[in-house]
């Protein structure tokens, strides 16, 4: 912390002109408590996963054990890597439904780069991953070109890569009969003695990525700036459109490289499934504190909520509650989360 | 270094700018001439083009005609940016701040400092933001987050940012529109800071007390075309304002103080909420106009808010007509008969995107439901055409969306809505904000006609002229508290400025 965000503000000046004394007197009583608020809220967040851990640990022994943390680390990968990329694009003030068939949909294509036209592995995934980036960028071109809300742009999409994937799949799934060390991207086991697959580690890396683009670089600056006034940033010479677009192309990339990873888990590509998805992955944003207005929003509150969401699935697996109740309690959870965030902002 | 311009050589010339728009002539042949180190108001009624005359000098239109020229070069203004690179920066009315991003990354934004390629050097942009400060010898905090400052320090950070371009020519658009006295002041030494023989100032107000304090020119826009331009020095606000209606503006005149002598339509006792007000009591009756004058911040709108249960209040009664009435929203208020008008017209007083008559049955819909559950759209109708008439609204029709309606009829729009639901106590927040001279007029006698057919009216205002003239009584608010309540033959600009400053010095520490 630089020590400007503590000190008074006449403190800094040597000589305080009458303008400044006048400020000083006006906003005198303001305390500052905007680092310690931010904290405060990704805290909070921290410390209900840290409950909800702690009351799984008490009420079964098979809860906390590293082989049981290493599967719900699994399970929240790939949801959690589309969650990753959506976040930009709700701290826009946009949302991307495509993001759960588009997933089938690259997992599909994956199948038709190394079985079909049986290209090597590397070129194959990242043939996949790119596919996943054009889903995005026709999405960030529907929306900020010809300007259709993010709502239906996304929804149309989300339509298309449901009906793409049977079409080019024809309805049946696709076998990595030419590569079939493509399983192992999500499934090789990296640390010996436990069973650590390749592909938490591939999310790990992801999360770091994610959060250096979004606090660091100008993208996660324009991505702030966009959601909090749009209007504004394009009146301050920044191009809006073009970062739309790039902003929706990253959060295709992300799409991509998880469909990638849940075809390598099936070693094989699904194309039905992946409705409910994007659903998913934007409640793991939303209970990590991002705003669906824009503007608000972090990748630790979304890796938070991501986790959140897989420990209470294998939680209540284990506890033996019945799946049926399982999105109950989900459900629950979202609507708890979120109006608790309220309750903070509103006493701010 | 080009050489120094001629004397005669204006700093920004415009020349028979015209600018049309699908069916309006929003400009047609304007002429501006800024000096050199001077202070230029423009002026003119909503309407009168002195937005579209911004948004082209910002780069947001292009002119259909005319020319601009900076020192005499002609400028071809490419968009919002490059008005900006050109030494042209604009200081909107609504501010154009992101409220998510620092200080510092707001002034900064599109202008980052790269460490190379994407990443940015948070630590350089707050170094060059504090710099900026200190020359201009503003207290502000880099890395302070925009939503958390007032108002006041929010359009520091506009002032900063656009000065930050190394501005020649900067336009204000109403800017003391949401600041205290107390903050105009500073505002105005900012002001005359920036001021140069290099530079020069466009400032646009409706204010005219401020006209004559800050500009040494006055130049009038109405319709769209330039009407003549006044030394401040040599003129008067009476002169200014009849060129910018084209009448004379009879003004100024006080109310025949008038003597209701029934009953309190409304009375407050004791009234305090959790923040602000402490203990205030007042009554209302029957006919008259009580306005409550006091600075920013003074609570008068809180007063309005508790009163109709928008704010929750810690203790205190209201009593309609004598009878004590528990009152926890505004539905309940308005069913007393209590209606509440906002300050904040387009948000919270209309449905901009709805037809007019929509909006004034809005409030009692109910009336025109029939038994069977339909909505009476016949009698809508005809109740709309007959406040459209009563209070002469300028629509083409009942079916106008509010939107296409000029700010004085969107207010009229408001005050049918509150008509229609037959109520007694009107609470008029800052009525006439962003409305222009004329319709001002307009609105202050439909205020005193309210009042004459026996309405009871608080009007709360933060403009002491306007105070002065339509209040049969005058309550004046400082921090919360009521410190007078004169009547309006013993009230004048200075006993109320002086009640409305003072403040109780031992509050802050005593509870």
């Amino acid at each position: 912390m630089s020590p400007t965000t503590t000190k008074p503000e006449t403190g800094s000046q040597a000589a305080p002109t009458p303008s400044t004394s006048a400020y000083a007197a006006i906003e005198a009583g303001k305390p500052r408590m905007a680092w310690l608020r931010g904290s405060l809220q990704q805290l909070l967040a921290f410390a209900s996963l840290i409950v909800i851990v702690a009351v799984f640990s008490f009420a079964s022994p098979h809860f906390f054990t590293a082989n049981n943390l290493v599967s719900i680390l699994t399970a929240a990968t790939v949801t959690g890597i589309l969650a990753l990329g959506t976040t930009f694009v709700i701290i826009t003030g946009g949302i991307d439904l495509s993001i759960g068939t588009g997933m089938v949909l690259c997992g599909v294509m994956a199948g038709v780069f190394l079985t079909y036209l049986g290209l090597p592995l590397w070129a194959g995934v990242a043939a996949t991953i790119l596919f996943g980036g054009v889903i995005g960028l026709i999405n960030g071109v529907n929306i900020s070109v010809l300007g259709i809300p993010p709502f239906i742009a996304t929804l149309g999409m989300m339509l298309i890569a449901a009906g793409l994937s049977l079409v080019i799949s024809g309805t049946k799934p696709i076998y990595f009969s030419e590569t079939p060390e493509f399983q192992s991207i999500m499934n090789l086991s990296i640390i010996p003695g436990i069973r650590f697959p390749l592909g938490v580690a591939i999310f790990i890396v992801m999360i770091i990525i994610a959060a250096v683009l979004l606090s660091r670089t100008i993208l996660g600056r324009y991505t702030f700036s966009i959601g909090s006034n749009e209007a504004a940033t394009a009146l301050s010479g920044v191009n809006v459109r073009r970062w739309k677009i790039i902003i929706y192309t990253l959060s295709g990339l992300f799409v991509g490289l998880a469909g990638v990873l849940s075809a390598s888990r099936l070693s094989s590509a699904q194309p039905t499934g992946g409705m409910g998805l994007e659903l998913e992955a934007i409640a793991a944003v939303v209970i990590g504190g991002t705003s669906l207005q824009g503007g608000k929003g972090s990748i630790v509150g979304t890796v938070i909520g991501a986790l959140i969401m897989a420990v209470l699935t294998n939680g209540l697996r284990i506890i033996s509650v019945p799946q049926e109740w399982q999105s109950v309690a989900v459900g629950i959870v979202i609507l708890v989360a979120v109006y608790l965030d309220m309750l903070r902002r509103r006493r701010a | 270094m080009t050489e120094q311009p001629a004397a005669a050589t204006p700093l920004l010339d415009v020349e028979g700018v015209s600018k049309g728009f699908p069916g309006v002539q929003a400009l047609a042949d304007v002429r501006l001439e800024l000096r050199h180190g001077e202070v230029l108001a423009l002026v003119g009624e909503n309407g009168a083009g002195k937005s579209t005359l911004m948004k082209l000098l910002a780069g947001i239109y292009t002119p259909d005609a005319g020319t601009f020229r900076l020192n005499g070069e002609v400028l071809a203004i490419e968009g919002p940016r490059h008005a900006q690179e050109l030494g042209i920066s604009i200081i909107h009315q609504e501010f154009n701040l992101m409220p998510d991003l620092t200080v510092a990354q707001n002034i900064f934004i599109g202008r980052e400092h790269r460490a190379g390629g994407l990443f940015l050097d948070e630590r350089a942009l707050n170094r060059r933001a504090q710099d900026l400060f200190d020359r201009l010898g503003l207290a502000l905090d880099p890395t302070q987050r925009v939503e958390q400052l007032t108002v006041a320090k929010q359009q520091m950070v506009e002032i900063a940012k656009a000065l930050s371009f190394d501005a020649k020519v900067l336009i204000m658009d109403e800017p003391t529109a949401a600041l205290n006295d107390a903050e105009v002041d500073v505002l105005f030494e900012l002001i005359g800071r920036f001021r140069t023989p290099e530079t020069g100032v466009i400032y646009i107000s409706h204010r005219m007390e401020e006209l004559s304090r800050i500009s040494d020119r006055i130049s009038v826009l109405r319709d769209g075309r330039y009407v003549g331009t006044r030394v401040t020095a040599d003129t008067d606000p009476k002169e200014v304002i009849s060129l910018m209606v084209g009448r004379e503006i009879v003004g100024e005149q006080r109310p025949a103080p008038s003597h209701p002598d029934g009953e309190p339509v409304l009375s407050v006792r004791g009234l305090s909420t959790k923040h602000l007000l402490r203990d205030v009591g007042f009554d209302v009756r029957a006919g008259e106009i009580l306005g409550f004058a006091g600075l920013m911040g003074a609570g008068r709108t809180e007063v309005a808010r508790a009163i109709v249960g928008a704010d929750r209040r810690e203790s205190g009664q209201i009593l309609v007509r004598g009878r004590e009435v528990s009152i926890s929203s505004p539905a309940e208020a308005a069913k007393l008969g209590i209606g509440y008008l906002s300050e904040d017209r387009k948000q919270l007083g209309v449905l901009l995107e709805r037809s007019v008559r929509e909006n004034i049955v809005l409030s009692s819909l109910r009336d025109y439901v029939s038994g069977l559950g339909f909505v009476r759209d016949s009698r809508i109708e005809a109740t709309g055409r007959d406040y459209v008439q009563k209070l002469r609204i300028k629509t083409p029709s009942t079916a106008q969306l509010v939107r296409n309606l000029s700010g004085g009829n969107q207010q009229k729009v408001v005050i049918a809505k509150w008509l229609a639901k037959d109520c007694d106590v009107l609470i008029f927040d800052e009525p006439t904000r962003g409305i222009d001279v004329g319709a001002k007029e307009e609105i202050y006698a439909l205020l005193r006609q309210l009042a004459d057919q026996g309405k009871a009216i608080i009007m709360i205002s933060s403009e002491l002229p306007e105070v002065l003239r339509l209040s049969d009584r005058i309550a004046v608010m400082a921090e919360g508290r009521l410190t007078a309540v004169l009547d309006n033959a013993e009230a004048t600009q200075e006993n109320l400025m002086d009640y409305a400053t003072r403040f109780s010095s031992e509050g802050t520490i005593a509870s």
